[in-house]
């Protein structure tokens, strides 16, 4: 399962200046950790919203917003896209994160087979006779 | 139902289960370097584990699960040495050093440490898979000392009963103990025989995965995300094996297609005809970079590398009709070099087919007729009946047809073929 673990921003995020090199270096470990047990996708740190934009939809019309934004604690500075086997595991990961405070929120990813319809028996069986033609041909 | 206090207890042991699931490699990884003997460091680090379900309920998670663990794991081991006279030679050997280390377990992060893990693991990837054991054997003791499955997870993974794993996993230790198997990485000439191993494992379970249908028990596709992560952790571990790269570049691109490799009631959708808009582009990226990484290895014609530089060719065709053929010819030229076999040959018939047209591919496919291995399988007549087809040979095409549907076990298939056999009249 997918998890998008989203570090939201604080004042600190906000400013603009780079973070201090102690917890750049402890985000590096951390980062390392994740690669080291293979469930890292993707991840990135974020610039401060007054590098940013909004773009407002409504009544027909679209309105660009500069950055920066207020409301600071909604705003995010930063996210893992993870694949773990729980949402347990992604929040013992999380555990891990070398944050001294704040809130780092944890989101399931949509899976192909939150969308597949349930199937039927017969369907079922048809599907499994397939199965060997799937599997030995990639390209036939 | 369930009161406020069991409710806390169910919490604390799925946290239990993700820590198990975050640290029990690097656990019974380390614990092997020190006792030596695969087998048992599984069992102290099970112990461990049934300390925590014991304890964390109470006392809550401590803020270093591995450290706590392995801390708990490392006395026990003590222990154990001290209680059985026959360990005497080992406590001789190893149980000064556990002493020592084993009483002041540092619960901090120690950075220095993580070279040393990643060793230890290594060591586990290579001896797990080692090939005194039977392939069924490597692949359960992968899944349960590397992926920290359990016995019945497995069991369900791959549509066996779970004495049969937990046989399968008993006996495998045990051969690995009669084999007097060191803990160490394979060097020189074995290590290149070890690896592709260790390679092929992590494949099986990825192609046990893949094979998945949209009924099966969930734990079957997850074998698929499973073999993938082992392939990202084991990149980590030999990151100058170009295969290694290979193999994850092909994992990754495979997976890239597994939201569009089946319609809406679950049937399959052959590569040619999928919507591409449903391929995971994010895995892609990842799959042309680790080829990109193994072909700058020098390992371009790899089995793998070969395979996954397949793959890629089509993840980068925007639509099928944009399929660069002709390069997929090529490359499975140098495959069925590198790794022979029919099916491979057969693939190739097809791709010099598109390339250079159905009188090329049949060259090649009439090379396969007489090869035994390919004596009922229904690709074969069901391929050059295709082109004789489009080569305008009807009585030709048609018998192929006709004999690709008597082969075929897939009754929709048949269908399909005996209504080209009927185009041909």
């Amino acid at each position: 399962m997918r998890f998008m673990i989203m570090v939201k921003a604080n004042a600190e995020s906000e400013s603009g200046e780079p973070p201090s090199q102690e917890l750049f270096a402890a985000m590096g470990r951390f980062n390392e950790e994740l690669v080291n047990a293979g469930v890292l996708l993707a991840g990135e740190g974020l610039k401060p919203s007054s590098q940013g934009a909004r773009v407002r939809f409504g009544g027909g019309r679209r309105t660009v917003v500069d950055g920066p934004f207020a409301e600071t604690e909604e705003l995010l500075a930063g996210f893992w896209l993870i694949d773990v086997k729980s949402l347990d595991e992604a929040i013992a990961w999380v555990e891990r994160v070398p944050c001294e405070e704040g809130e780092v929120e944890i989101r399931p990813v949509f899976e192909p087979a939150d969308f597949e319809p349930h199937l039927s028996e017969e369907l079922h069986e048809a599907e499994l006779r397939l199965r060997e033609r799937v599997t030995t041909q990639q390209h036939l | 139902m369930a009161g406020t206090g069991t409710a806390a207890a169910d919490k604390t042991h799925r946290a239990i289960e993700a820590v198990w699931r975050i640290e029990s490699a690097r656990l019974i990884a380390g614990l092997a370097r020190f006792i030596r003997d695969v087998g048992l460091a599984e069992e102290l680090a099970q112990d461990a584990l049934v300390a925590a379900l014991e304890q964390w309920p109470e006392s809550g998670v401590p803020n270093n699960p591995g450290a706590w663990l392995m801390s708990v794991a490392k006395r026990r081991a003590i222990d154990l040495v001290r209680r059985k006279e026959n360990f005497a030679r080992k406590l001789e050997e190893i149980g000064h050093r556990l002493e020592v280390e084993g009483e002041g377990v540092d619960l901090e992060y120690d950075p220095a440490l993580d070279g040393e893990i990643g060793d230890d693991l290594l060591r586990l990837v290579f001896t797990a898979c080692h090939p005194v054991l039977s392939t069924d054997a490597r692949v359960a003791l992968t899944l349960r000392l590397l992926g920290g499955l359990t016995t019945d997870e497995i069991a369900r993974a791959f549509l066996v009963a779970e004495s049969t794993v937990a046989q399968r996993i008993v006996r495998a230790k045990k051969n690995l103990e009669k084999a007097k198997v060191p803990f160490e990485v394979p060097q020189g000439e074995d290590r290149a025989r070890r690896l592709s191993s260790v390679l092929e494992v992590i494949y099986l379970i990825f192609n046990e995965g893949y094979s998945a249908t949209a009924g099966d028990d969930w734990l079957r596709p997850e074998l698929c995300a499973e073999a993938l992560r082992l392939g990202r952790v084991l990149v980590g571990l030999v990151p100058k094996e170009p295969e290694v790269h290979g193999l994850v570049a092909l994992m990754e691109i495979q997976a890239s297609r597994s939201r569009a490799r089946t319609d809406a009631a679950g049937k399959p959708i052959l590569l040619l005809e999928q919507d591409r808009s449903r391929w995971d582009q994010l895995l892609i990226r990842r799959g042309l970079t680790a080829l990109e990484q193994a072909e700058k290895l020098g390992g371009a014609h790899g089995p793998y590398a070969l395979q996954a530089a397949l793959a890629a060719c089509h993840a980068r065709a925007r639509t099928a009709d944009a399929t660069d053929w002709e390069r997929i010819a090529g490359l499975y030229e140098v495959l069925s070099k590198v790794a022979p076999s029919p099916i491979v040959e057969l693939n190739r018939a097809v791709a010099v087919s598109m390339a250079f047209g159905p009188a090329a591919g049949l060259e090649v496919v009439d090379e396969l007729v007489d090869v035994p291995a390919l004596k009922n399988y229904h690709l074969l007549p069901s391929v050059r009946g295709d082109f004789l087809f489009k080569l305008g040979r009807l009585p030709e095409a048609k018998a192929e047809f006709e004999r690709a549907a008597e082969l075929t076990r897939n009754s929709r298939e048949r269908d399909l073929l005996l209504d080209r056999a009927r185009e041909c009249s």
